[in-house]
């Protein structure tokens, strides 16, 4: 007897690989950014640089291996979430960018 | 091997806490004592703790925000009462640091042990019905949300006896809240009591969500659903949206003190600025989370009680929809004055004007409910009344703060106290308390009792004239917020006025206390009764079931074809019930002890982690983890209500139906 209020069906959950490939490359991107700091291998710019990009592909492994986004039977609700995600976080990163640098500069702290 | 706690951590030389000691000792004694001598330990632990089922943890949560109403309440009293004595010359019964402890305590509950969990009561209690479901998507996190907060709860209440509480507002700004200005372990114990709450909340935003998005009755689509629903969904997203940020806000701040890292120092890089804006980013979604079930509330009161459909219904879930969107792109408005140019400022101004517009979209659509409807004027409707006055000052007194200008004269006075006790009195509380008399007889089989349920309606609303309007002068005067004592003779008449308010509002609390008293004690009588399910010729399906409803809510998962479902049933002589119908064994979960263990573990580490007992923080810890782990490997958490069971039940209720039709 299936119950719809409490049945786990739907989205797949992944695999065992699925979650090694995916633990390996986060571990992989993490070291790598240790890595780019620890070493003073490059300048602050471009350690800077480095490290945006190895976030964004840690995000994007993330999402991908762990949360499960793509296609599938849930992907219209996973999309609907993850863009409301990305925009609530978008409005707190850029909103904090606008109002503490703005401050700073009024008071003059940096 | 104790970290910090000695016994000189406890407060003996404070008269006031050790007579609180002693007065909890006894009550709790005496509590305790009842229980045993009446053997209801098994039954409590059985049938209460251990629960999953959301109708008795909605009870628990509504009796755990009463206590914490008491907690807050009794702060609040004594606040006014040191500010009309400590006047020209005279401390006061309260020196500073233990005002400062009330203070901050004060908001602390209120807000996170009075206002949200209430708010969970209510949610726990109406959503699954209100939607058709048997129980909410995940019932062992519901449990344990509920224990998470009870403890985190409790944790500030050892506070008082065992070291002492914070003393930086109930925000914790720092510097002040941090290691070299507060060294005590006052923030230790706000720090890990927001921290455990925080879990409960989150998890109580996602079991929500998940709720309302996969657990509707067949036929119930987005603008079918009931405007309570509406509300609770928008809420759910707001928690899992926002208080990660506070989570982590207050993370930090417990790096700094513990690791002894630099985020919001002053030297060592790092920008006590930066906390006021994360902390905002969460705390102004925050009072939107609060503030809209309580719409929910009068939307679906306002139309019970006026004998009419919602006015506008789709506008209403428009208007909470865009609130929701728009309270994240107000939060600066809390801190104009913390040195952000005119770019900054008027941005959040002019958002936080735009606010308002569909919160008057909102108001207007309940006067239009009233309008030409057969209005019956049950307690109920005191309360939304109330509130639509109350609330609309405290609107007009938000959008006067929202211009930045303005704000510069009246920031952090006790105009802005006023303010905001204006829409959280006004439109929080009301709205719950609404809330609670209107789906008593649902929660409980018998209505709450009327007449003092009005009394302590006009208690609250002129003891919040009295207590509140004197705040809106004295903050034009200049006084701030948070003064222990002051010298100004032209502010003390203005304080004498506020402290009668307060005195007003402990009648209404106490009114309140007798309301819940007599109803418990009139319960069988047969006015107070309510066999039908339905007692006020409610619209939407939770007034479908029995009163209380059966553990399984309902039998034959209704239908939905319209708003307002069971109002068009009941027009168009469909029987929601399906009495009679060929049942089927219901599938339901199993209580556990997983929650109230991974609680009491947590608790452990909490109070080992306030006082660097870090073995004892270390067992707390693995506890939790462990239970967790346990309880995700344990597959006997399900059961079968037997079809036969399921028949037994409903023809019983059926039978009073019968049997009241028949009167």
């Amino acid at each position: 007897m299936s119950n719809p209020n409490t049945s786990s069906s739907g989205e797949s959950h992944g695999s065992v690989s699925s979650y090694l490939i995916g633990f390996v490359l986060a571990v992989i991107l993490t070291v790598l950014s240790f890595g780019v700091v620890m070493s003073h291998s490059l300048a602050p710019t471009g350690t800077l640089a480095v490290l945006s990009v190895l976030a964004l592909v840690q995000v994007l492994v993330h999402l991908h291996y762990f949360l499960h986004m793509g296609g599938g039977s849930e992907a219209r609700w996973n999309n609907i979430a993850f863009v409301f995600t990305v925009a609530f976080v978008s409005i707190l990163i850029v909103g904090t960018v606008f109002v503490m640098a703005n401050t700073s500069m009024n008071m003059m702290s940096r | 091997m104790l970290g910090r706690l000695s016994l000189s951590a406890i407060p003996l030389d404070v008269p006031i806490l050790v007579g609180t000691f002693i007065g909890v000792l006894i009550v709790g004694v005496a509590v305790l004592g009842l229980i045993t001598y009446y053997g209801k330990w098994g039954y409590l632990w059985k049938e209460w703790f251990t629960t999953v089922d959301h109708k008795r943890l909605a009870v628990m949560y509504i009796v755990l925000a009463l206590v914490a109403l008491a907690r807050g309440f009794a702060d609040a009293i004594m606040m006014r009462t040191q500010l009309a004595l400590a006047y020209a010359g005279n401390p006061g019964y309260l020196p500073p640091h233990h005002y400062d402890q009330i203070f901050s305590a004060h908001g602390t509950i209120m807000i996170f042990f009075l206002a949200m969990a209430f708010m969970t009561g209510l949610f726990n209690f109406i959503v699954p019905l209100q939607i058709g479901a048997r129980d909410v998507a995940y019932p062992f996190l519901n449990n344990l949300s509920f224990w998470m907060t009870a403890v985190a709860f409790m944790l500030v209440n050892v506070s008082l006896f065992i070291g002492e509480f914070s003393q930086c507002g109930w925000l914790a700004y720092p510097p002040l809240s941090e290691m070299q200005f507060s060294p005590g372990v006052g923030v230790d114990y706000y720090i890990w009591a927001i921290q455990i709450s925080g879990v409960g909340t989150l998890l109580t935003g996602v079991n929500f969500f998940v709720t309302i998005v996969k657990m509707r009755a067949p036929g119930m689509t987005w603008l079918k659903m009931p405007v309570f629903t509406w509300t609770a969904f928008c809420s759910s997203i707001l928690i899992m949206a926002t208080f990660p940020v506070l989570t982590v806000a207050v993370a930090l701040l417990g790096l700094d003190r513990y690791f002894g890292m630099h985020f919001f120092t002053n030297d060592g890089g790092g920008n006590q600025m930066l906390y006021l804006n994360l902390i905002w980013a969460w705390g102004h979604p925050e009072v939107y989370i609060l503030v809209l079930p309580a719409f929910g509330v009068f939307s679906e009161v306002v139309p019970a009680f006026s004998g009419k459909p919602l006015f506008g219904y789709k506008t209403m879930v428009y208007a909470t929809c865009s609130i929701m969107v728009l309270s994240f792109l107000v939060w600066v408005h809390h801190f104009f004055t913390m040195g952000a140019g005119p770019d900054v400022n008027a941005f959040f101004g002019i958002a936080t004007m735009i606010i308002s517009i569909p919160t008057g979209v909102k108001l207007f659509n309940w006067l239009f409910t009233m309008y030409k409807g057969r209005i019956q004027y049950h307690a109920c409707m005191y309360w939304a009344v109330g509130f639509m006055v109350v609330f609309t000052i405290g609107g007009m007194t938000g959008v006067m703060m929202a211009i930045p200008g303005s704000d510069f004269v009246l920031h952090n006075s006790l105009f802005l106290i006023a303010h905001f006790h204006n829409v959280i009195i006004g439109g929080v509380y009301f709205g719950y308390v609404c809330g609670m008399n209107f789906w008593a007889p649902k929660v409980l089989g018998f209505k709450m009792n009327e007449a003092w349920g009005i009394r302590a309606f006009w208690f609250w609303l002129v003891g919040f004239f009295f207590a509140f309007m004197p705040l809106y002068v004295l903050g034009f005067e200049g006084m701030t917020r948070r003064m222990n004592h002051y010298d100004n003779p032209a502010w003390h008449p203005w304080m004498l006025i506020a402290e009668v308010g307060a005195v007003l509002i402990l009648f209404g609390v106490v009114c309140q206390l007798m309301q819940i008293f007599v109803s418990i004690r009139d319960c069988n009588k047969p006015e107070n009764r309510d066999f039908t399910g339905d007692p006020w010729n409610g619209r939407t399906l939770e007034w479908s079931t029995s009163s209380p409803p059966p553990v399984y809510n309902y039998a034959i998962v209704p239908h939905v074809s319209s708003l307002d479902a069971y109002m068009h049933d009941k027009e168009n002589g469909i029987d929601t019930r399906q009495a009679g119908a060929q049942y089927e064994a219901i599938h339901m979960p199993k209580n556990t002890a997983a929650g109230i263990s991974a609680g009491a573990f947590a608790l452990i580490f909490g109070f080992a982690a306030v006082w660097y007992i870090w073995w004892l923080a270390a067992i707390g810890l693995v506890g939790v983890i462990a239970t967790i782990i346990a309880r995700s490997a344990n597959k006997d958490i399900d059961y079968y209500i037997p079809a036969e069971e399921v028949a037994r039940i409903e023809n019983e209720h059926t039978r009073k139906l019968m049997a009241q039709a028949a009167e």
